[in-house]
């Protein structure tokens, strides 16, 4: 992966998000419930997201993660509520908005390259009736370039490792060039390689003012690689920084019986807590323990 | 060749609607819609037969008109059943399906017993007749058949975009099931165009066939369309210059004959995709193993015998691994070939190079060998047949990750040294 500044963008880097972004937040959700059929999948949830921060979506299976996202993205239509992205409708906003979907949903043998999928990212620039030029395929390849893929630009999506597909993805959202990123299991079964440059370019996009939202499903790396958490159950449990809200307590209400992958989390979250807390003691640099 | 004038008539439909079916089949194939366009056909039917009761004549026009709007309505039919109930697509194609084409057998049979049924031709929409396309047909055809290929230019971005990931192309804001609805209308155009040529039973092969044939020789949509779109007009070309010189032989089914057996050709022979080529693949695979078992053979035993320039005998070697003579000169060709081993007479040898090839596999098999009884605690009598598939798996980095994640260990569970990381 290249150490490169992020491609020529319309948002220029505010910065590292140090102090807390003081105008709008990036996704505000309001009231909203969401339905499929008559069956709810998610209850009157109230959420502001802030801008610039790396946050996590957790919750047991069928809890709504997925749905929330797309709720936001306007995809399912909502019961009632609203989502407003940067104080906008997302209709209004939705060039601001780079979408990864779980990798799971598409067919991977259809008759595609990385470099073409990448492409479709830029297909809200390129605009109706007409057909990329260079200048959209050399982004394409400067994006796959991004996530360490440029030499596999030509080869034929079946050909890919899971990881390797998750990252084409990803250099598709890169390359629309958003200044939120709507993730749905970035992780999820990608090889640890893969997980590494994923959470080097989530680093190096929160380094440049940019939000992203990802469904998370390893509770053992919440803390370390997100900012901020939101614990969800069909209804909010809890939403706030990693360091106030991903509290044993909250994990206990979010997965309620659900104990056994649960202690195991909790156990590594008390032990890592006491560690860290031991190195402070010790005269570490002072560092708080969940940033 | 002369052709009559009916037969070329045939010849142009046929070429045209083979092309049209080939290029939106693919769509239909690549998003799982193959039996949409069964369901299609059979939909029209009964718009054939309402038309001809309402004209009371056999003119093109309105009986494309009619076969449209019943094909329109059934499609969807099947959209909306999808999006209100519970019913999933499969059931709703099959449902439409059959309802329609029930209701037009239905309409047929009452129109054959009228006093003027008898010559209708109606029943020829059942299994198409290509020798009734007359020149108002063949204009239809063409002005459709341009709207079509029109349609499908200028929206195949999209297209492509909806047909491989639909939720993505949703949050771009690309109106995703109005152009679902735009790709079904399209295929509705076809099937009825299709209708007269080929019949409500083989339309769906024009369709498909072609598709799934093309697929099998690219990786890119475009030319995945293109040669699908080729596919398709010289079926129909063949089928109906197979049918004007052969007497009796029906266009329709005869065309679908013709693209079929480029399908299977090209299920079978298509490199990369091929049954053949897996096969192949397989082959080279167990041939490439049977070499490398052949070449750490030599290897262990110079090890053993302590001296890598002593050459081993041909009623040696197939005793140590078991293979007839004939065998044992196929496992032995690649390695002399490749000159990693050495002849004289009857007996084989390592060349230097063959040390250091052989050196790798046995460097992977011994190094796997380490990690299964330390890592594992496998007992050391179990990990010989792991490490026997494992070595032809593993890649030189995987190898030297173990190494390294092992603390370099030198030997293996057997004593037996590890041969050194390749510098070369």
């Amino acid at each position: 992966m290249s150490s490169a500044p992020v491609l020529e963008s319309r948002f220029p880097p505010t910065g590292p998000a140090a102090e807390p972004a003081a105008g709008v937040p990036a996704v505000e959700v309001h009231d909203l419930t969401v339905a499929y059929r008559t069956q709810p999948v998610l209850w009157d949830v109230d959420l502001e997201l802030p801008e610039g921060r790396l946050i996590a979506i957790v919750g047991p299976n069928g809890a709504g993660k997925s749905t929330l996202l797309k709720a936001v993205l306007g995809l399912v239509p909502p019961v009632t509520g609203w989502v407003k992205i940067f104080g906008e409708s997302y209709a209004r906003r939705r060039s601001w908005v780079g979408y990864v979907p779980q990798r799971e949903s598409v067919d991977w043998d259809f008759p595609t390259s990385a470099l073409d999928v990448v492409t479709m990212g830029l297909y809200g620039q390129v605009g109706w009736f007409r057909r990329p030029g260079r200048h959209h395929r050399e982004t394409a390849l400067a994006c796959l370039d991004k996530v360490g893929m440029r030499d596999l630009a030509h080869r034929q999506i079946s050909q890919l490792s899971g990881g390797q597909q998750q990252r084409v993805f990803l250099a598709r959202a890169l390359a629309q060039d958003a200044r939120l990123y709507l993730m749905d299991e970035p992780f999820a079964g990608v090889d640890a390689t893969t997980e590494r440059a994923i959470l080097t370019l989530l680093q190096e996009l929160r380094a440049s003012g940019r939000t992203v939202v990802a469904v998370h499903h390893d509770l053992q790396t919440v803390a370390e690689y997100f900012d901020h958490v939101v614990l969800l159950n069909m209804r909010l449990v809890a939403a706030g920084p990693v360091a106030t809200t991903f509290t044993p307590e909250n994990l206990q209400r979010t997965y309620g019986g659900r104990l056994t992958a649960l202690t195991q989390a909790t156990e590594a979250l008390l032990q890592k807590r006491e560690a860290k807390l031991e190195t402070k003691l010790e005269g570490g640099k002072g560092e708080k323990p969940w940033s | 060749m002369e052709l009559s004038f009916t037969a070329r008539n045939v010849l142009i439909g046929a070429t045209l609607l083979g092309a049209l079916g080939g290029l939106l089949g693919s769509f239909a194939l690549l998003r799982r819609q193959s039996l949409l366009g069964d369901a299609l056909a059979h939909a029209a039917l009964p718009g054939v037969c309402l038309a001809y009761l309402l004209t009371g004549a056999k003119t093109p026009l309105p009986l494309f008109a009619g076969a449209l709007a019943a094909g329109l309505l059934g499609s969807l039919l099947i959209l909306a059943i999808v999006r209100w109930s519970r019913v999933k697509e499969d059931s709703a194609i099959g449902i439409i399906l059959s309802v329609f084409f029930g209701v037009g057998i239905v309409l047929l049979t009452h129109i054959q017993r009228l006093p003027s049924g008898n010559q209708s031709g109606l029943d020829k929409y059942l299994f198409g007749q290509a020798a009734t396309l007359v020149v108002q047909d063949l204009q239809v055809m063409a002005v459709l058949g341009t709207v079509v290929l029109a349609a499908v230019l200028v929206f195949f971005k999209e297209f492509k975009l909806i047909s491989f990931d639909p939720g993505f192309a949703a949050s771009l804001g690309v109106p995703v099931r109005r152009l679902e609805v735009l790709l079904t209308l399209l295929l509705v155009v076809v099937v009825v165009v299709g209708l007269q040529t080929v019949g409500v039973v083989l339309i769906v092969a024009t369709l498909i066939t072609p598709a799934a044939a093309a697929r099998q020789w690219t990786d890119r949509l475009g030319t995945m369309v293109a040669l699908s779109a080729g596919i398709g007009a010289l079926a129909g070309v063949a089928g109906s210059l197979a049918s004007a010189t052969v007497p009796r032989l029906p266009t329709g089914p005869v065309i679908v004959l013709v693209s079929s057996t480029v399908l299977i050709v090209s299920l079978l022979f298509a490199p990369g995709r091929g049954l053949l080529w897996g096969i192949l693949r397989e082959r080279r695979l167990a041939a490439r193993i049977r070499s490398e078992n052949l070449l750490k053979d030599l290897y262990r035993m110079s090890e053993e015998a302590g001296d890598f320039a002593v050459y081993f005998t041909w009623p040696h070697l197939m005793g140590v691994r078991g293979q007839s003579a004939v065998e044992l000169e196929r496992s032995a060709g690649p390695l002399l070939a490749q000159g990693l081993a050495e002849r004289s007479g009857d007996a084989l040898r390592l060349t230097e190079a063959g040390r250091r090839e052989a050196g790798n596999v046995v460097r992977k098999h011994r190094l796997w060998e380490v990690y299964l009884t330390r890592r594992l605690e496998l007992p050391v009598d179990h990990v010989h047949r792991d490490a026997e598939a494992m070595e032809h798996a593993l890649t030189d980095a995987a190898v030297d990750n173990i190494e390294e994640l092992l603390g370099f260990p030198g030997v293996d569970p057997h004593g037996r040294p590890i041969p050194a990381r390749r510098t070369v």
